[in-house]
C-alpha cells in the first residue's frame, strides 16, 4: 500500500526541521572555538546573540550554517551562467555525463554476466566469487590506478571516469538479474518443458520478463553507485571539473561552504537519477500488465 | 451431439497411454519414497479417465510421468506409441496445472498464444486459434485483460484454453479445479464435459473429489499411497448425457460407493 504524498509530507517536514535545528546547533558548536579566538585577538567582547550570529556568518567556517550553504547553492546554480566554471550546473553536468556513460555500460555488463551465470554452470561456479571479491577492493585506491594506467595508454577524459562508474554499478545489476532470471516458478518452467521450449525461448519468453522488477530495483542502486564512482574518478586527476573536482578544490582552499554546496548538488543529482530510474521502472511495469497499487 | 461412453469403446480401442509395471522411487534424505509401484494401466483414445486417491498416492506423479516431467525408475510406459520424451518433443499433449500458471505480464490472448508462438504458427493462425479456444471456454471479451483482472475460475479456464490451443489429442489435467469454490467447480465440470464432447480428446484428470471423478469420467482409477499403486479400475456405466443432478441418482451413488470401497481397501482412510 503506497502512501499518498500528503501522508508523507508532515512526517518528512518534521524530520527535516529537526535535522536543520540540529545542524544549526552543530554549526554554532563547531565554529565557536575559532570565533572566540578571532574575538580575543581583535579584542572584541560581543554579547551572546551577537556571538551566535558571528559563528553563522564566517567566510570559511568549520561547519557552514544551513543558510550559508543554501545561499551559495542558489547563487551558483541559478544566478551563474551555465558555462561558467563556478556554476554548479556546469560541474554537475560533467559528473552526470560520466555517471550516465558508466551506468549504461555497467548495466549492460551486469545483464550479460547474469545471463552467463544462469545459463552456463561453469560460470555460475567460477564467476560469482570473483565479482564479489572485486567489490571488496576500496574504490578510492583503485580509481587512481585505473586513471593512471589508462592515461599511459593515451585514454583520458570521460572514459576512465566512466569505467570507474561501470566498476561500481555492474555488481548490483549482476546480482539482481541473477536473482531475477532465476525467479520464475517451477510451475512456469514445467509449462515451458511441456511445450518442448528450448533454453533460448525459455529465456526470452519467461526468464527475461520475470526479471524486469529485479532489474529496475538493482538499477536504482547501480545509478547511485555510478554517481559515487564518477565523483571518486574526478579526484585523482588533479580535479579539473565536476562535482568531485569542486569538492577537492574546496578542501585545498578551505572553501567549506563551496564543498557543502557541491555535496548538496551531488545529492540532488543522485536523487533525480534514482527517481528517474524509478519512474521508468513504474512505466515499464504498467506496460507489462502490473496492477496499479 | 452425444457424449461418448464406455460402451462405444469396447469396439475400437486405440491405446493412447500404456503403462506396465511402472515404478518410480524417489531417493530422499530420509530414505526411499515409493511414489509409484507396479502400475499397469491402459488408456484408450477418447476416454475421460479420472485418477482419484489421497495425497501421496502417486496420481500426480503418474500424470507427470506421462508428460515426461518425471522419469520412471522401473517398468515401461508408452504414450501415443512412443516414449514419453518423444511424445513431449512432438507436443502430443496439453497440460493443465493445479494453479493457472498464466504469465502475469501477458494479456489473456497473449497467454493463450504462448505455445503457438513457441511452436511457430503463423500470425493469422495464432489469432484464429486464440479466438476458437477462448470461445470454447467462454472467455470471449477478456482477450485484452491481464490475469490479475480475472477471477480464479476464469484464470483456470484461460489455462485450459491455452492447453487446447495447439490441438494436442491428449489433455492432462492435474486437479485443475482444486483451488476453486464448489459452485464454480460444478459450473466448470459441466463446461468441461461439453468441451470434451465437442473436441473428442482423451483426458486424464487427477482429482481428490469423489463426486467430481464419478461425474466426469468414463473410467475411474482408484489409487492409494505407501507405496503408490492402483487399487481399482472402475468402468463407469453412467449415460452420456449428464446433467448436474445425476449426482443424486442411485447409479451415481453406487459407483461412488465402489470408489470409496476402493479407497478403503487401499488404507486411504487410515492413519
Amino acid at each position: 500500500m503506497t502512501d499518498r504524498l500528503s501522508d508523507k509530507l508532515l512526517p518528512v517536514t518534521v524530520l527535516l526541521l529537526g535535522i536543520l535545528a540540529a545542524w544549526y546547533v552543530g554549526s554554532y558548536a563547531m565554529n565557536a572555538p575559532f570565533q572566540r579566538d578571532l574575538d580575543r585577538r581583535a579584542g572584541e567582547t560581543p554579547s551572546f546573540s551577537q556571538f551566535v550570529v558571528k559563528t553563522m556568518t564566517q567566510p570559511k567556517p568549520t561547519l557552514p550554517a544551513p543558510h550559508q550553504v543554501a545561499q551559495n547553492f542558489f547563487e551558483n546554480t541559478f544566478l551563474r551562467k551555465v558555462t561558467s566554471n563556478r556554476s554548479l550546473v556546469y560541474h554537475a553536468g560533467i559528473t552526470l555525463s560520466s555517471t550516465l556513460a558508466g551506468f549504461a555500460i555497467g548495466t549492460l555488463l551486469g545483464i550479460l554476466i547474469a545471463v552467463g551465470i544462469v545459463h552456463v554452470t561453469a560460470l555460475d561456479r567460477s564467476l560469482m566469487p570473483w565479482i564479489i571479491t572485486s567489490q571488496t577492493i576500496p574504490i578510492l585506491a583503485l580509481a587512481p590506478m585505473i586513471i593512471v594506467v589508462l592515461a599511459a595508454v593515451g585514454i583520458t577524459g570521460l572514459l576512465p571516469k566512466a569505467l570507474i562508474s561501470t566498476y561500481l554499478s555492474f555488481f548490483p545489476v549482476a546480482v539482481g538479474m541473477v536473482k531475477g532470471l532465476r525467479s520464475p516458478d517451477v510451475l512456469h518452467l514445467d509449462l515451458m518443458r511441456t511445450y518442448n521450449a528450448g533454453r533460448w525461448e525459455t529465456f526470452w519468453k519467461l526468464r527475461l520478463p520475470a526479471s524486469v522488477p529485479f532489474l529496475f530495483a538493482s538499477m536504482k542502486v547501480a545509478v547511485a553507485a555510478s554517481l559515487v564512482g564518477a565523483i571518486v574518478g574526478e579526484l585523482p586527476t588533479g580535479a579539473v571539473a565536476g562535482i568531485g573536482a569542486k569538492l577537492l578544490n574546496g578542501s585545498y582552499y578551505s572553501q567549506t561552504i563551496d564543498m557543502f554546496s557541491a555535496l548538496v548538488a551531488g545529492s540532488v543529482v543522485a536523487a533525480l537519477l534514482v527517481a528517474a530510474v524509478g519512474l521508468v521502472g513504474k512505466l515499464v511495469e504498467r506496460g507489462m500488465g502490473g496492477r496499479p497499487a | 451431439m452425444s457424449l461418448p461412453n464406455a460402451a462405444t469403446f469396447s469396439a475400437v480401442q486405440i491405446p493412447v497411454v500404456e503403462a506396465s509395471g511402472l515404478g518410480l522411487t524417489f531417493e530422499t534424505g530420509d530414505g526411499q519414497v515409493h511414489a509409484l509401484s507396479n502400475v499397469g494401466l491402459t488408456i484408450a483414445k477418447g476416454e475421460f479417465v479420472s485418477f482419484i486417491g489421497p495425497s501421496g498416492c502417486g496420481k500426480t506423479t503418474f500424470l507427470r510421468v506421462i508428460a515426461d516431467l518425471e522419469q520412471p525408475t522401473a517398468g515401461s510406459i508408452i504414450v501415443n506409441g512412443m516414449s514419453p520424451q518423444e511424445a513431449r518433443e512432438r507436443r502430443a499433449y496439453g497440460y493443465v496445472f493445479q494453479a493457472a500458471g498464466l504469465f502475469p505480464w501477458r494479456t489473456i490472448e497473449r497467454n493463450v498464444a504462448l505455445p503457438l508462438e513457441i511452436m511457430g504458427y503463423s500470425k493469422q493462425e495464432v489469432g484464429e486459434r486464440i479466438h476458437r479456444t477462448l470461445e470454447l471456454v467462454n472467455l470471449i471479451g477478456f482477450e485484452k485483460k491481464y490475469p490479475w483482472q480475472l477471477s480464479g475460475g476464469m484464470q483456470q479456464r484461460a489455462s485450459i484454453a491455452r492447453a487446447l490451443a495447439f490441438d494436442a489429442d491428449l489433455l492432462l489435467m492435474d486437479e485443475p479445479f482444486g483451488a476453486l469454490d464448489e459452485i464454480v467447480r460444478d459450473h466448470l465440470n459441466e463446461q468441461l464435459l461439453k468441451l470434451w464432447a465437442r473436441t473428442e480428446k482423451t483426458i486424464c484428470f487427477v482429482t481428490h473429489s469423489i463426486p467430481e471423478a464419478v461425474y466426469l469420467s468414463t473410467k475411474i482409477v482408484v489409487m492409494s499411497p505407501r507405496p503408490g499403486r492402483v487399487t481399482d479400475v472402475i468402468e463407469s456405466d453412467l449415460p452420456p448425457e449428464r446433467p448436474l443432478d445425476i449426482r443424486e441418482s442411485p447409479e451415481f451413488l453406487a459407483i461412488a460407493a465402489r470408489v470409496r470401497d476402493g479407497l478403503r481397501a487401499g488404507h486411504s482412510y487410515e492413519d
